[in-house]
């Protein structure tokens, strides 16, 4: 037998994952699952642009796992869900400003329950600094119209609020500029309304966790199911709708003149209640489902970031909720505190954890959507 | 000691034995089937397989056209070569029309004709995901229907007692045991996985064979059954084998080992030599003889060589291509003694001398540029390799499956020798493919015959058999 070199021992990424890209391209059983599939066959060779193009592509509905002959025992070892995730996760580091703070801060909750804790110490400090610090805890302030600026000065709530979450906003604008260069070229490529509103489209039906037909996506389990795909719309849904709420309550307060707290019954409480809940009902779903899902598909610290990300998520918006429920009372002051404190670390955290995973992901649709309209490969 | 009693039993874990099991499954209670493979490589060839066969009258989104029952038959008769029994072509081509629905019934899910797949597209059904999806459907629906499974359980003996069988002699984690049953369905596969057997037709050759799929079809069943005087059926010596990666596992490489480059270049044996007409025919339609041209060249290895011009115009392999900047560096880094690298090097000069001069390279048609003066000649694609660097793939012969096997009746009912039709006993799938195809191929039509009669053969053991 010739001195074959079989790579069938390579590891590592990039070199394992590009030798299973290959294998997937020679098979191609799975191309009707989701766009993976196709957008690798119309590919012959693959570099390290094209691996972080596909990892972003996938939605990670392991149907390919389960339906892949050649998945682990087998020597192949194909299991391109867990390959694609470990890609996915180093993407998130490699295109955010700075690099490192993905590393540091994706998987670590307890250092973001620190940075919490920190910002709300800051916040009972400037509290004291700007008047009596016992309007924290008493109730008599805590009615009518301003009765959150009593507590916390308009400024000390908004501005740090503002410039965190704009500089976190710039951040995965950055990185997703970057990732589109790498992995595409040209930013005039991205302006085409066609393919921006087609990606759109798959983007918000969450269409790759639905399986190409297959009734869902094998997750937690083998069985196909709707379970996470209805939990991750009432999250995304849930986040848009609070977001809405928050920008009816800008112009409300700048605008109009209305100051908050808002009655039970204003847009501003009703879209940030319901967005509220949906996004409880669903990250506890997610998390519970992937607490209950097979491991053997999946990538260990992707697994961990998911939880990260997750558990901030659904503590941001308990405390909301709490402080909805309970704002005619003493505990008001202190939940306003805390809700403020873990808003503010979501907005730190976004660039650098598993939310940021909507801009590559949107990004690598509209390629995904280029490629098939056109025929176009880019470079 | 009689352990368990079963209504049916069926032996075999792939799609005949799946279709047989969930058929027996409406007509009877205790239901059982014994695949000898662990769970995560359950369902034999069959986790290999990609699309069905079938006849049909058009099926919105998932076929291109229709696809008439005496189409089918014609095809069936053609790749033959009018050796097929006519009574079970028909009866397998007129069932088939029923498949779709059948499919869909027990939970398999398809994919849209879309692309990739164009030339099959018409004829042929392809499933969501393959043969694996399949075949993962298939056990989810049998157990969800009842069916009892056991995996990594052996049968070592089959119970027979005149024209009735009795149950079967189980082995499962060293124990040994005796399953009663009513009525027994074989579907245990062929014997191409049984390299000792192999050898008793070919000979040494048979070392060097590639077995593209599970390392359990090694045909014990079947192997039981003539020894007890079951009538044999099919060519001993007929297997359906294709050109493969040399590189490929012993077992189960699967489809990725495919090579299609033969078409784009030339092909010599270990001595230089070139030895049939690669541009005879489109691809698709030649690559089956290539498993029996490769075997039948010394220590039945070839080498496909092409040059850069090629390496964009067919289906990548699991693995690269050798690359040299010379055909001898390519010859010699393909593993080839420096005798044959020198001859090596003459093939391709004097092929090159010979090549088409007065028709265009076109690879979607059978072009005419052939080579003049050439012994073998090559009819297409027949321009020179030239333009470096030069590319080339080891061949070796990759064995799919086997055609002997039992003897059966419309109702798939196991033929003895000298007692005629089992009561009890029926044989579906591919031990018993020989009934309908000895030689040749049609793509998909392997899970035609095992859908078609592991359905009959479940539904005659649940209803007729156990009687």
């Amino acid at each position: 037998m010739a001195a074959a070199e079989t790579p069938l021992r390579a590891a590592g990424i990039p070199d394992n994952a590009i030798w299973q890209l290959e294998v997937c391209n020679a098979c191609r059983y799975c191309e009707g699952y989701c766009a993976v599939f196709p957008a690798l066959e119309r590919r012959r060779v693959f570099n390290r642009a094209d691996l972080d193009y596909l990892a972003n592509l996938c939605f990670d509905c392991r149907h390919c796992y389960y339906a892949c002959m050649f998945a682990p025992p087998h020597e192949y070892a194909v299991n391109l869900p867990q390959m694609l995730a470990a890609v996915r996760r180093e993407t998130y580091a490699q295109y955010a400003l700075p690099a490192m703070f993905t590393k540091v801060v994706a998987r670590n909750g307890r250092l973001l329950g620190l940075l919490a804790a920190a910002i709300a110490v800051l916040f009972v400090l400037a509290i004291a600094a700007t008047g009596d610090p016992a309007r924290l805890f008493t109730v008599t302030a805590q009615q009518g119209p301003g009765a959150f600026y009593g507590v916390i000065p308009y400024t000390v709530m908004f501005l740090p609020a503002l410039i965190i979450s704009v500089v976190g906003m710039a951040v995965m604008v950055a990185g997703g500029i970057n990732f589109w260069r790498r992995t595409r070229g040209s930013l005039r490529d991205f302006l085409a309304p066609g393919a921006i509103l087609t990606a759109a489209g798959d983007a918000l039906g969450l269409r790759y966790q639905m399986g190409g037909g297959a009734g869902g996506c094998p997750y937690p389990g083998e069985r196909a199911s709707f379970a996470r795909w209805a939990f991750h719309h009432l999250v995304f849904w849930g986040f848009l709708s609070a977001f809405l709420a928050t920008c009816i309550a800008y112009v409300n307060e700048h605008f109009l003149g209305h100051i908050a707290p808002f009655p039970l019954l204003s847009p501003p409480v009703i879209f940030g209640t319901l967005g509220g809940v949906a996004m409880v009902v669903g990250t506890v779903g997610l998390i519970a489902l992937k607490r209950r899902s097979d491991r053997a598909p999946a990538d260990g610290r992707t697994i961990e970031m998911d939880y990260v990300f997750l558990v901030l998520l659904c503590v941001v918006n308990l405390t909301g909720l709490a402080l909805l429920v309970l704002r005619a009372t003493p505990a008001m002051g202190s939940l306003l505190v805390l809700h403020l404190a873990t808003v503010l670390t979501l907005y730190f955290a976004m660039p650098y954890s598993k939310f940021v995973h909507f801009v590559y992901r949107y990004a690598a649709l509209v390629q995904d959507r280029l490629e098939e309209r056109r025929g176009l490969l880019p470079r | 000691m009689a352990d368990a009693s079963y209504d049916v039993i069926v032996v075999g874990g792939g799609n005949a034995a799946l279709n047989a099991a969930m058929a027996a499954k409406h007509d009877a209670q205790r239901v059982l089937l014994l695949e000898r493979a662990p769970q995560w490589i359950r369902g034999g060839n069959s986790r290999h397989t990609r699309d069905i066969r079938a006849a049909h009258d058009g099926i919105p989104l998932v076929t291109t056209g229709v696809h008439p029952e005496e189409e089918l038959l014609e095809d069936l008769l053609r790749v033959g070569g009018g050796r097929a029994n006519m009574d079970m072509a028909r009866l397998v081509c007129r069932e088939s029309k029923t498949l779709f629905q059948w499919m869909t019934d027990h939970g398999v899910r398809w994919q849209p004709a879309l692309k990739g797949t164009l030339h099959l597209s018409r004829t042929n059904l392809f499933f969501l995901g393959g043969g694996k999806a399949l075949v993962n459907t298939y056990y989810d629906t049998a157990q969800r229907m009842g069916v009892e499974v056991r995996y990594e359980a052996s049968v070592e003996g089959i119970l027979l007692d005149g024209k009735r069988v009795e149950g079967v002699v189980v082995e499962q984690g060293g124990r040994r045991e005796t399953l009663r049953a009513r009525a027994v369905v074989l579907a245990s596969g062929g014997f191409e996985a049984n390299i000792p057997w192999l050898k008793e037709y070919w000979g040494e050759a048979a070392e060097n064979y590639v077995i593209r799929g599970t390392p359990y079809n090694d045909g014990r069943v079947l192997r039981m059954m003539l020894d007890a005087g079951a009538e044999q059926v099919g060519d001993p010596r007929g297997f359906h084998g294709v050109a493969l990666d040399g590189r490929a596992p012993k077992f189960d490489g699967g489809i990725v080992t495919r090579l299609d480059s033969v078409p784009f270049g030339v092909a010599v044996n270990k001595h230089g030599e070139r030895f049939y007409d690669e541009g005879e025919d489109f691809w698709p339609k030649r690559y089956a003889i290539w498993g029996g041209l490769i075997g039948r060249q010394p220590d039945q290895i070839a080498y496909s060589i092409f040059d850069s011009r090629m390496l964009d115009k067919f289906i990548t392999s699991l693995f690269r291509p050798f690359e040299a900047p010379t055909i001898a560096e390519l010859a010699t880094k393909l593993g080839l003694e420096p005798a044959a690298v020198a001859r090596t090097v003459e093939t391709v000069a004097t092929f090159n001398a010979h090549t088409c001069r007065d028709k265009a390279f076109n690879p979607a048609e059978l072009d005419g540029c052939a080579t003049t003066d050439l012994q073998p000649p090559k009819s297409n694609w027949a321009i020179p390799i030239e333009v470096p660097p030069f590319y080339g793939y080891p061949l070796r012969t990759g064995v799919t499956f086997t055609y002997m096997g039992l003897m059966v009746d419309e109702l798939t009912r196991v033929q003895m020798k000298h007692a005629g039709a089992m009561e009890n006993l029926y044989a579906a799938g591919e031990i018993m493919s020989g009934n309908i195809l000895s030689s040749g191929y049609l793509a998909g039509f392997g899970l035609t015959i095992g859908t078609v009669f592991g359905r009959i053969a479940g539904r005659e053991a649940a209803t007729h058999g156990r009687r």
